[in-house]
């Protein structure tokens, strides 16, 4: 029987009256007494000098309050970046400047030249059309390969090249890697690209600075996965205010995916604008807007080469892969294609030793930065892919080729240094073979060619690393920051509860998930239970929502919070009921003493904290708060395995997708229908990636993508129903809900899924090709069936 | 600046706008109904639907004054006085057609147009009915789940989970 409360319960989502009676209250719907609003003028040139920007004639304009500039931010500090690679020769990455508004330079279409505050936006946007500027254009560099050519032009001249770094792991393991190269029985190499995308949260940025003369306060509303972590940036580096000087709010979140980490130079400037006008400052992206100025993703070029021996085990892996950071590094940025990635470059197989080389390069394009799953898509592809190729070039089955490969033995330690706690690889593709009905594929794939359709089937597995991350060991690696988690449970003299999380939700359903945790723990109802996070007002610390790390670190913080409380509250008990505290068990909301008939309720004991009449006062204070920081020892590996089936239509090229089937293992699960949909909404970024989303510049780095006219994002009739399972569990050892997380699985796991699927249906028709570069769109599969 | 007046969700409503301004602006900063979205500037995510003179219409397709005298519904006029949710709503509920719900309300309208004009429609035509409302984040799996349901048939096994 499915359970109807508590953990694993499909418990309903609270959230969702909000939001289906249009009552939400996302970063737009903020309004603000007497506010200005700003319009960006931004650059239309990929790279250029900037000579004049002349505002005098705008500033006449009706309705403009003032005109900032890049000279109006001498002074203040720039967009710090968050994690500091080494790169192979134990130097540190170069590191550009980064100003709020462009000084000197435009670096990529998009970058902001001035900003113009005015009554209304019309009246911003009107003025900004005013404004007089002379910009010398440069040669762009778009190319990551021509990028890195000793005269390629430089995207900051202070540096000595457009190499921010040149990343080798484990470098000391390369001569070893090479050598297993030279005794291969077989080696399978693969050239391709991972296709920049843009990440297209359904609600585009947005940000309202706030100032309070009175308090020398600073607020910004904001479009946040992580107010705390804006807090920290904006306040300590760029502009100088101290925390408690600086409040941060992200209210209802409407999609992140990764885009809406990073600090970004709007919400710096509505905040400075704020204090230097005494008056809020308002900014919405256009979806225009958020296309040239919201991080992208991926965007990844890749040699990647397996060697295998006689019996064809996996011996070895060596790749070589340009990373695009674009013109300036956005905020864990460098950490993507290195940390990210690198370290999941052992997949689920036991290769022995594996080398990664990674370029990371500057170009005149948007900053990339991370975007659902981050560097751990970029790994499963290449991985999936040359496994495929591999297969075919052996004449073996790719799934047996897989199983023979897969480790069995847990906890296991790859050579890229990580160590999965558990896991069972060969669980989840049984599972995957019954869901997706393996076996009846060579059936409809008859059916197919009777319609004259190609049918092909795609299988591969994924793993990741999550609940991102033992602060002193990302420390070590370069990041800036703790990654840990905070709650406070505070428990009202009623005993209704609200919990404060330093994780924040933008889709995911915390409101819901994080309750039954909680009301398991205590055996109270869960609508006694209330959810407070985004406000770094309300919430002491927090790290955020990134990385499938909520429930595996902030509902960890959660639960230590909640034992804390517990611990307390048994003491109460036992002085109300004058027992030991030793003989006092919680159970259904009801404290009572082992072996009698005696009890206390739940609301008794939180009542008794508040109303301290009858309380050990000499032994513990009143009240009944924790806060608890969890900090955890290790990543979290969720794992799975993944099946397409497509139709190609051979005259066309159109692919569509017939079946999709997810067989995943994320450890324990709290709320089985939000997990379902996690997964649905991972597969149908993925199958975009794979089928239709890709950002392009042309070589002068026009934006040729620059709206959704461009840009193909999935809509419902490129997607199937997909068939989704989470019944294999091996449950996470070292957090104490034994929980993975799921956010990324489905993003990850799925384009080579379908890319696989694709080569398999047209090498099904006779065509000799291995590979064909995302997105697979019919243009590139009709033109790859006719090369 | 010319003046306009419409029934929204039942009520009168009138305001003074400029010629440029688009019936989604009006109804989200005039008239404070900030349930519709605004998700894009080519008229393509479908965050901004709302109903006009009973037609699903993208609100930021239309001006302001183009409205004048019509009878428009947005998302907060679907629910019941008492706040007993619509059967597209209570649908999208049950099934968890929304994440981070900012695509729902446009979602919602233009499902209620579709079961208007075809009570019981197949998979198919719920998902190229959807083509101009674009969700990032349910890959559509329940959102299609949950219209179907809303027209009364029966889902369970469409796909199981
Ligand atoms: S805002 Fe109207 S279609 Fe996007
Ligand atoms: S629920 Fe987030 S865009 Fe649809």
């Amino acid at each position: 029987m499915p359970k109807d409360h508590g953990i694993g319960a499909s418990s309903k989502r609270r959230e969702d009256e909000r939001f289906l009676t249009g009552v939400g209250n996302y970063t737009d719907d903020i309004n603000l007494r007497g506010q200005a609003y700003v319009h960006f003028l931004r650059s239309d040139v990929a790279h250029g000098k900037i000579n004049k920007v002349d505002t005098s004639a705008a500033e006449a304009m009706p309705g403009v309050v003032r005109i900032f500039t890049g000279a109006d931010f001498d002074g203040v500090g720039g967009l710090p970046c968050g994690w500091q690679v080494t790169d192979k020769h134990g130097q540190p990455m170069q590191e550009p400047a980064h100003p709020v508004l462009a000084q000197g330079k435009v670096r990529h279409v998009g970058d902001p030249i001035a900003a113009v505050v005015a009554e209304t936006a019309a009246k911003a946007r009107d003025a900004a059309e005013a404004i007089e500027y002379d910009i010398d254009e440069l040669p762009a560099v778009i190319d990551m390969k021509k990028a890195v050519q000793p005269d390629a032009p430089k995207v900051h001249d202070d540096l000595e090249s457009n190499l921010c770094y040149d990343w080798g792991f484990v470098e000391e393991n390369k001569p070893a890697v090479d050598e297993a190269f030279e005794k291969a029985a077989h080696v399978t190499t693969l050239e391709l690209v991972n296709n920049r995308l843009i990440a297209n949260p359904m609600e585009p940025r947005v940000a309202v600075g706030d100032y309070a003369r009175a308090t020398d306060e600073s607020t910004l509303y904001t479009t946040s996965q992580n107010p705390h972590v804006i807090r920290l940036l904006m306040g300590a580096f760029v502009l100088g205010i101290p925390e408690h000087k600086l409040r941060v709010v992200a209210p209802d979140v409407g999609g992140g995916f990764g885009t809406k980490i990073f600090h970004y130079a709007e919400e710096a400037f509505c905040t400075f604008a704020a204090r230097a006008l005494a008056r809020p400052v308002k900014w919405t992206a256009s979806r225009s807007e958020a296309f040239m100025s919201d991080a992208h993703g991926r965007d990844h070029v890749t040699k990647i080469e397996l060697a295998l021996d006689a019996d064809n085990n996996f011996t070895a892996l060596r790749t070589d892969t340009y990373a695009n950071m674009g013109a300036y590094l956005s905020t864990f940025a460098p950490s993507v294609p290195t940390w990210l990635h690198g370290t999941l470059m052992a997949g689920n197989y036991k290769t022995p030793l594996i080398y990664v080389n990674v370029k990371a390069v500057f170009t005149n394009t948007v900053p990339v930065d991370a975007y659902r799953g981050a560097g751990r898509p970029e790994a499963t592809f290449q991985l999936e892919r040359v496994i495929d190729k591999a297969a075919i070039e052996l004449g073996v089955d790719p799934i047996e080729l897989r199983r023979k490969n897969f480790i069995t033995e847990f906890p296991y330690e790859t050579p890229v240094a990580v160590a999965y706690d558990t896991g069972d690889y060969h669980a989840t593709m049984d599972k995957l073979e019954e869901i997706a009905d393996l076996s009846g594929f060579e059936a409809r794939r008859k059916e197919s060619a009777a319609r004259g359709r190609l049918r092909g089937l795609g299988v591969n597995t994924y793993i990741e690393a999550c609940g991102i991350a033992p602060s002193n060991l990302v420390g070590q690696l370069g990041a800036r920051a703790g990654l840990y988690e905070s709650a406070t449970v505070r428990v009202n003299a009623t005993g209704s509860i609200s919990v404060m999380t330093g994780s924040h939700s933008h889709g995911q359903g915390h409101e819901t998930a994080f309750p039954q945790v909680v009301a398991d723990m205590l055996g109270i109802d869960e609508s006694m239970i209330d959810i407070v996070h985004g406000d770094t007002a309300r919430v002491p610390m927090g790290m955020g929502t990134y990385g499938s790390r909520s429930l595996a670190v902030g509902g960890s913080a959660m639960v230590r919070a909640t034992e804390k409380v517990i611990n307390k509250a048994k003491k109460i008990a036992a002085h109300l009921m004058e027992a030991s505290e030793a003989d006092i068990e919680l159970k259904d909301g009801q404290f009572t003493v082992a072996g009698t008939d005696k009890s206390v309720a739940w609301g008794d004991v939180t009542l008794a904290a508040y109303v301290p009449h009858n309380y050990p006062l000499e032994d513990i204070e009143p009240g009944l708060e924790e806060t608890a920081f969890y900090d955890p020892s290790n990543f979290t590996y969720p794992s799975g395995a993944y099946a397409c089936e497509v139709e190609v239509d051979p005259e066309t090229g159109k692919v569509t997708i017939e079946r999709f089937a997810a067989a995943d293992d994320f450890g324990n699960i709290i709320n089985p229908m939000i997990v379902d949909g996690q997964v649905h909404g991972g597969i149908g970024q993925g199958i975009g990636q794979a089928l239709l989303e890709g950002c392009a510049y042309d070589e002068n780095g026009q934006l040729i993508t620059g709206s959704y006219m461009d840009y193909a994002m999935p809509r419902a009739d490129d997607v199937p129903f997909y068939q989704v399972d989470h019944s294999c569990q091996t449950p996470c050892t070292h957090n104490p809900l034994g929980v993975k997380g799921c956010g990324e699985a489905g993003a990850i796991g799925s384009p080579p899924a379908v890319v696989n699927a694709v080569v398999n249906a047209l090498r099904s028709g006779g065509h000799d090709l291995t590979h064909i570069d995302m997105p697979l769109s019919p243009s590139r599969v009709w033109q790859a069936m006719n090369a | 600046m010319p003046e306009v007046t419409m029934t929204v969700n039942g009520k009168p409503a009138s305001g003074e706008v400029e010629g440029r301004t688009l019936l989604v602006q009006f109804l989200r900063e005039d008239l404070n109904l900030t349930g519709t979205h605004v998700g894009c500037d080519t008229s393509q995510c479908g965050a901004c639907v709302v109903h006009v003179d009973g037609q699903a219409v993208k609100a930021c397709t239309m001006l302001a004054a183009e409205a004048d005298g019509a009878e428009v519904t947005t998302i907060e006029g679907m629910a019941a006085p008492d706040g007993t949710l619509d059967r597209v709503q209570e649908a999208f509920k049950e099934h968890h057609g929304l994440q981070c719900g900012f695509c729902t309300p446009g979602m919602v309208m233009s499902a209620a147009a579709l079961l208007r004009d075809t009570p019981k429609p197949t998979e198919a035509e719920v998902r190229e009915y959807l083509e101009g409302n674009i969700c990032r984040c349910t890959g559509y799996h329940n959102i299609v789940k949950a219209i179907m349901a809303a027209s009364g048939q029966e889902v369970s096994a469409l796909a199981a989970e």
